[in-house]
């Protein structure tokens, strides 16, 4: 039974991973695709804590965190590269 | 035109002592659990990569005075050490050892050589990283 319910939560994972995919690919600006990204990133943190309940292990803990981590930059280095032109600045004017 | 980046700079500058925090949970966690000098050294790449994106080059070079090219050698130097070390010693090359030490406040543990080949590997792909980010971030 409670697997049962962890395949079913791993599906409708699996259908807001499309949803947000089918965003990425015909969303008509960049800014949509960058918050589809990130959706994406999210609901498989989500995908991989219902995983490790559904595996009985703890060993992908770190794994959801290192993907926050990664998906939190990487948001940061779109929203800088499609605002200013640049993500590193040599040096900033202000 | 005069961007305002307050927002991003506190997140950042708050989040990266968070990430490096986590980095070194994983690089002490590796010998037992996942983890290992290889993503420690990637996580504290990319705590720095957070600052970077936050501030601009040189306030941060300011602040972290660390030429990464040489850090790399340092790291590479550090493992290769390690492993020449155990031939002084007469054991093949890159022989580790453990020992259980006990210590006054936190009790019995675990020192092996493997952590000091981790550290140089960890320098290493810190190094690498960031000269590899540095280098095509270059806008001129």
């Amino acid at each position: 039974m409670f697997d049962a319910i962890l395949l079913l939560m791993l599906l409708l994972l699996a259908i807001a991973i499309l949803a947000g995919l089918y965003r990425a690919i015909k969303g008509p600006s960049m800014a949509d695709r960058v918050i589809a990204l990130d959706l994406i990133s999210i609901m498989m943190i989500a995908l991989i804590g219902v995983v490790s309940i559904y595996l009985e292990t703890d060993a992908f803990l770190e794994a959801i965190l290192l993907l926050g981590i990664l998906a939190f930059i990487g948001a940061v280095a779109f929203a800088k590269y499609i605002e200013r032109g640049v993500i590193i600045e040599r040096k900033r004017d202000d | 035109m005069k961007t305002n980046d307050v927002i991003l700079q506190t997140v950042a500058s708050v989040s990266a002592f968070i990430i490096l925090t986590f980095a070194a949970y994983l690089f002490f966690a590796g010998h037992h659990e996942p983890g290992g000098g290889f993503i420690g050294g990637i996580v504290i790449a990319s705590a720095l990569v957070l600052l970077y994106l936050a501030f601009d080059m040189e306030t941060v070079q300011q602040g972290i005075r660390v030429d990464y090219k040489i850090l790399t050698g340092i790291g590479i130097g550090l493992s290769t050490i390690t492993g020449v070390g155990a031939m002084l010693l007469g054991y093949p090359f890159l022989s580790h050892t453990f020992e259980y030490v006990t210590f006054p406040f936190f009790g019995e543990m675990e020192l092996a050589t493997s952590v000091l080949f981790e550290v140089g590997v960890s320098l290493a792909v810190v190094g690498a990283t960031m000269t590899i980010i540095l280098s095509i971030s270059e806008d001129v």
